[in-house]
């Protein structure tokens, strides 16, 4: 009871505080939408797709790119306000409360988790206007897989946030690790005929998964659509995975007090 | 005092940062009822101690049993809950979040705590009034000013009616008025809901108003009772001169009378048992040099003096205003 209520508290927190912020609001959904509409009219003379028989123009073959990244940029904006809770001393007052740190972590990852499908949702609203058209049902289905994935990024950009200082080290961070990380997703460019190397990092990637389910269930039943992509099943597998295991690293981390205890 | 007359009893208790150590060996215990400071320049050990003692830090060694539950190496979860229920903790750096109002903090903190519905509406509005807020309840607590943060802070680490209150440094950015008001409300608590409270301070005039302090120099415990019983301990009076030229006069007063003098502040200090003995030899040794003699009771200050060796502010270069807690963090 204890332990929910304060997830909660947390969660509402995170709520309050981004709708007070118009900027981040506008942040976190203007700027994915500006990319996909930058680099989608750019590319669209250049790119074939490997996929789809190169009847997909790029606007089309990045859009599901695109919903992953405003899942991965909300979940990166709300979690650098951990970095701000500690510096600010909030977060001091959260850690000598009589509350697990598994709820503090949970409570911050369904607060960004959230706001990260919200506006996820919002995008995918946009779908009909590159031709996707979703039935209720794939829409849903959709939705539910952006709480997923939106839930492994905001807990894997805690996991960062924890132990890091400053803002500006967690940019760093961001660029060097969570950016490739969508970058190497099959979300800019597809996997086939890359170089081998490549091809093995986004093999990796538990992201490369998650952006497959979701071309997968955007495309149901669409054969071309999901050539060299892996299963759904196993997309959602891996996932499911990564969400559960970025929870768990972050409960841990949370757990361990440095030295100086903050 | 018996066992369970304690809310606090710190034993050896030591803590190093790499290889600086910030307590050396500390020890002492708070009694149920008891309003305890911890004296000490910044830097001192003193914030140490209180991240200790609020579950924020693990000692290198020894250990401190607060209300009865024991703080070592490896306290258990159950340990370090039983402590969190127990305690409200009032930091030195605002634990608020500015972009939620008052209220809204409040109601935040209450969940933490396991309160809710009606139980929690009615200890907020308790607290509101308590410490004069209900004014600006709705107000965003990045629009108020650091004394009115202080009051909110207090009513946050009040709101689960903690048994042991634990503070650092209360009083920084309150005004005289508001600092009245402070000691009058934990009085009153320690009365009516027999609070322990301990207090980390730099300031002398806090330390005064509690009924014992433990003075922290460079990680010891130097000094522990009562303000008055420390000052007792002096055994004398502090004669104090003012002079147009107070550094050549302290010059000349050791030269000549060989006594050991301080200049601070612009006045010259000395310690002398049965000091007004004294004044008229110095009038007629010095005259046209002296504007004034006061013949004064000890203070915290000598106290401090006398026990470590130096002045209290030579520790804590910057003095007062520099009292962030980031000192000891490193």
């Amino acid at each position: 009871m204890n332990l929910a209520l304060a997830s909660y508290t947390l969660w509402w927190r995170e709520q309050v505080r981004f709708f007070r912020q118009g900027s981040r609001v506008f942040g976190a959904f203007v700027q994915p939408l500006m990319f996909w509409a930058l680099f989608g009219s750019g590319l669209r003379a250049s790119f074939h797709a490997p996929v789809g028989g190169g009847r997909i123009g790029y606007l089309e073959y990045f859009f599901p790119g695109t919903v992953v990244m405003i899942l991965l940029f909300t979940a990166i904006f709300s979690t650098i306000s951990v970095i701000e809770d500690r510096r600010e001393g909030f977060l001091q007052g959260v850690l000598v409360a009589p509350v697990p740190r598994s709820a503090v972590v949970l409570g911050k990852v369904m607060g960004g988790t959230t706001l990260a499908v919200l506006q996820g949702t919002l995008l995918l609203a946009l779908s009909p206007l590159v031709g996707i058209h979703l039935t209720a049902i794939s829409f849903s289905e959709a939705v539910a897989l952006q709480m997923l994935v939106a839930f492994a990024l905001t807990a894997l950009s805690f996991c960062i946030a924890w132990r890091i200082e400053s803002t500006q080290g967690f940019h760093a961070i961001m660029t060097l690790f969570l950016m490739p990380l969508w970058l190497l997703s099959g979300a800019f460019f597809p996997a086939k005929g890359v170089p081998g190397w490549l091809g093995f990092l986004m093999q990796i990637n538990p992201l490369t998964y998650s952006v497959a389910a979701m071309r997968r269930i955007l495309y149901p039943g669409d054969i071309q659509q999901a050539t060299d992509l892996p299963p759904l099943g196993a997309s959602l597998a891996v996932t499911l995975a990564f969400a559960l295991a970025a929870f768990t690293v972050a409960s841990l981390l949370a757990r361990r007090r440095g030295k100086d205890g903050r | 005092m018996s066992a369970t007359d304690l809310a606090v009893e710190v034993q050896d208790l030591r803590h190093r940062y790499g290889e600086r150590e910030a307590l050396k060996g500390v020890s002492f215990a708070v009694g149920r009822g008891e309003i305890f400071g911890l004296l000490g320049p910044n830097g001192g050990g003193k914030t140490t101690l209180f991240r200790i003692l609020s579950t924020l830090m693990i000692p290198t060694s020894g250990r401190a049993v607060v209300l009865g539950s024991v703080l070592d190496q490896a306290p258990s979860q159950g340990t370090l809950h039983a402590i969190r229920k127990a305690i409200g903790v009032v930091f030195q750096a605002f634990s608020l979040d500015k972009k939620l109002t008052v209220r809204e903090n409040l109601m935040h903190q209450g969940h933490l705590y396991g309160l809710s519905g009606s139980a929690l509406r009615g200890r907020i509005h308790e607290m509101l009034e308590r410490f004069r807020l209900s004014d600006r309840a709705s107000d965003r607590v990045g629009t108020l000013s650091g004394g009115l943060c202080r009051r909110v802070e207090l009513a946050k680490g009040l709101l689960h009616r903690p048994s042991l209150l634990l503070m650092d440094e209360p009083a920084t950015g309150l005004d005289p008025g508001a600092r009245h008001d402070l000691w009058e409300y934990l009085q009153a608590l320690r009365k009516q809901d027999s609070v322990t409270v301990l207090m980390t301070t730099h300031l002398l005039e806090e330390a005064e108003r509690c009924d014992r302090i433990g003075i922290l120099s460079r990680g010891e415990m130097v000094a522990l009772d009562s303000p008055e019983a420390l000052k007792a301990r002096i055994g004398g009076d502090v004669l104090s001169i003012e002079s147009p030229a107070p550094e050549q006069l302290a010059a000349a007063i050791r030269e000549k009378l060989g006594a050991e003098v301080q200049v601070m502040d612009g006045s010259i200090r000395l310690e002398r048992p049965e000091a007004h003995r004294f004044v008229p030899t110095l009038i007629e040794s010095f005259s046209g040099q002296i504007s004034a003699v006061t013949v004064g009771r000890p203070t915290l200050e000598d106290v401090f003096i006398q026990l470590t060796g130096h002045r209290f502010w030579d520790e804590d270069a910057a003095g007062g205003e520099r009292a962030s807690a980031g000192v000891e963090k490193r």
